[in-house]
């Protein structure tokens, strides 16, 4: 397995390499030139020359790639256009950690819901509870975020006046006890994002959880607990439960992605100043440097992700042995 | 789309697999999906929805570009079924012409992307292996990898100005006038292309991992021995044996480049103005206040849409189940 962690690594810096070419190729072929905002009102061409050197936006292509490389091999992956005086690295890496809050938190609930949901409805089969469990939550997975949180908002911000309709306060609030007692709560910008982005989550995971636990009450050692006389919370408790949870670990990276990908929308509807609203507004601005370091980023996290899910697999499931079937 | 299920595993599997006679596994599948009852529900929304688009230029009352400035965000009314949007235009000629968008970009992106590239590309890296195989897959690995939402958003942004211009020569060149370019039409094709690029991954492993099994089977080598060619064995024997996951994958995917068209629509990236999307439907609806003020805007398009999703979704999971001869 450790040759094939390592094959897998050696393999990350290539894909790396790739996925930032193309996109620095894609982003180049675009129209505008961003220089042109940024050189503002009052352009003299030799200045404009010149800035285009120090932005490294002169000659081909492939030289401005190179240029692009060696500097984001030490680190270096340029200035915003956007907000200029700020290097990539200290705006995305802030923001990226308000992102992966929200993101870690939403897959908590994903799991902390899903799973009591996914046992009752195993519990409860052959009664009408249990479809109506499964089909509630996969029509609410068919709902798209951005379908979803105009009427989230319509109803919690405007009708009920409860929650406040965007933006971002951090985890947590202070609240004071009679002026002595710190109590920290939740803050209240976190209810609607948290809300939009694991609602799609719950069928994914509860329907697994309820197959696997069906499958595990079938099995012969459950019959054996029940016919030596073992009372039924034990056999649930200790039998059924770890076994039918085993699996669910396979779908945290399924999971994940999806709320990754919920994120990029509720940031923007709700004004979270997270890595999906940047990226959205370097996009529509064509702020290059950032598109690049987040694409390049991504594509790093995306594929770690996917290596460690693989490995949890065999720390779970000590019957598959990777490299061995590599070819699935 | 149920007709191609019961025709494609109907081919005849000819004198090359006697061990496979009687049910291919495609009329299996079938049979099993037609007793599901929610999966038969979810293809007739599917139907509704494809049929709608197909027929809009007959159903829909109205143009759907067609502005009545004086009406404008009207609740339904007996003029305007589903009432009229911003702009004065009627939200169910909008609506039909929004499903016809969308049928047009899944049959695209299914067509291009998923059979042609991903079968293609399967087939290839399967039956030939060796460093093509391992050229294919690791492409593969790299589409993967990207993040695919941000990459499509800025493929999309920064290549249509070049398609639009591409647009204009064609019709400059042909005796196209200006239906490219007026329509939105190009956009179509934007969209479609890079959708693709990003669609043909899951279908090719899959395939490619069933291609792998076959090669080794009975059938495969004696038609290797007697001397078939390459495509002979590939269209003769592997392509029937692999229709059902074709199917299977194809209608997994669906829902997924349906919903990536209505976001990148969403997004201002996707199909343009005057083209009539739910992606730009559900834009002009959303904000709080809007909603307050003017519900149908976002609920005619999230009703149709979420019932799609939940189409798509439920008969994924049907067709899965059936596969798994459930």
């Amino acid at each position: 397995m450790a040759v094939y962690i390592v094959r897998r690594l050696i393999w990350l810096p290539f894909i790396l390499l790739v996925v930032s070419f193309a996109t620095f190729s894609i982003a180049r072929f675009g129209p505008g030139d961003p220089l042109a905002v940024a050189a503002g009102q009052f352009r003299d061409p030799e200045i404009l020359a010149q800035v285009r050197a120090e932005r490294g936006l002169d000659g081909s292509v492939l030289e401005q790639y190179g240029r692009w490389l060696s500097a984001a091999l030490r680190g270096d992956f340029g200035e915003s256009f956007l907000q200029q005086g700020f290097s990539v690295s200290e705006l995305i890496f802030p923001k990226m950690w308000i992102s992966a809050q929200l993101g870690l938190i939403a897959l908590v609930i994903v799991f902390a819901l899903g799973i009591p949901l996914g046992l009752l409805a195993s519990r409860l089969s052959g009664t009408w509870i249990d479809p109506f469990i499964i089909s509630t939550l996969l029509f609410l997975r068919a709902i798209p975020v951005i379908v979803l949180i105009p009427p989230l908002l319509w109803l919690f911000a405007l009708q009920l006046n409860l929650l406040p309709v965007g933006g971002w306060g951090g985890l947590f609030d202070i609240w004071w006890l009679g002026g002595v007692v710190a109590i920290p709560i939740p803050d209240p910008h976190l209810y609607l994002p948290l809300m939009a982005m694991s609602i799609g989550g719950f069928g994914g995971v509860a329907r697994l959880v309820r197959i696997t636990a069906l499958e595990v009450q079938g099995e012969d050692y459950i019959r054996t607990a029940r016919a030596k006389g073992l009372p039924e919370s034990v056999i649930s408790g200790r039998h059924v439960l770890p076994n039918s949870l085993l699996p669910v670990v396979t779908v945290i990276g399924f999971a994940l992605t999806s709320i990754i990908e919920g994120a990029f929308f509720v940031e923007v509807l709700l004004g979270i100043p997270g890595i999906g609203r940047f990226t959205f507004e370097a996009v529509v601005s064509r702020d290059y440097d950032v598109i690049l370091a987040m694409t390049v980023i991504t594509s790093a996290v995306f594929v770690l992700m996917n290596l460690l899910v693989e490995i949890s697999y065999t720390f779970i499931d000590p019957r598959i042995r990777l490299g061995a079937s590599a070819a699935t | 789309m149920t007709s191609a299920v019961a025709e494609t595993p109907a081919a005849p599997q000819g004198d090359a697999a006697p061990g496979l006679s009687g049910v291919s596994p495609g009329a299996m599948l079938w049979r099993r999906l037609r007793r599901k009852r929610l999966a038969l529900v979810s293809m007739v929304v599917i139907a509704i929805v494809y049929g709608a688009g197909i027929l809009a230029p007959v159903l829909a009352p109205y143009s759907y570009a067609e502005q009545n400035l004086e009406r404008t965000l009207e609740g339904p009314s007996s003029d305007y079924w589903l009432g009229t949007d911003r702009l004065g235009r009627d939200m169910l000629s909008r609506t039909l012409y929004s499903a016809r968008t969308t049928l047009i970009l899944t049959v695209a992106v299914v067509l291009s992307g998923s059979v042609v590239l991903g079968v293609g590309l399967g087939l290839l890296s399967g039956y030939r292996g060796g460093w093509v195989d391992g050229a294919i897959m690791r492409v593969g690995d790299i589409f993967g990898s990207v993040p695919g939402l941000p990459m499509l958003i800025l493929i999309n942004a920064t290549t249509r100005p070049r398609v639009d211009e591409l647009a204009r020569w064609v019709e400059e060149h042909t005796i196209l006038s200006n239906e490219l370019t007026t329509t939105g039409g190009a956009s179509y094709f934007t969209v479609a292309v890079a959708l693709s690029l990003f669609a043909w991954v899951g279908m090719a492993r899959v395939i490619r991992a069933q291609v792998l099994q076959l090669r080794e089977r009975d059938f495969v080598l004696a038609a290797q021995a007697t001397g078939a060619t390459g495509a002979r064995v590939i269209g003769r024997h592997l392509l029937p044996n692999i229709a059902f996951l074709i199917i299977l994958s194809v209608s997994a995917g669906l829902g997924a480049i349906a919903g990536s068209e209505i976001v990148l629509t969403w997004f201002g990236v996707g199909v343009q103005p005057p083209a009539a999307s739910f992606g730009q439907m559900i834009f002009a609806g959303s904000g709080a206040r809007t909603f307050q003020a003017h519900p149908h805007l976002l609920l005619v398009p999230a009703v149709v849409v979420t019932a799609l999703m939940f189409a798509f979704n439920l008969l994924g999971d049907a067709l899965n189940d059936a596969m798994r001869g459930q």
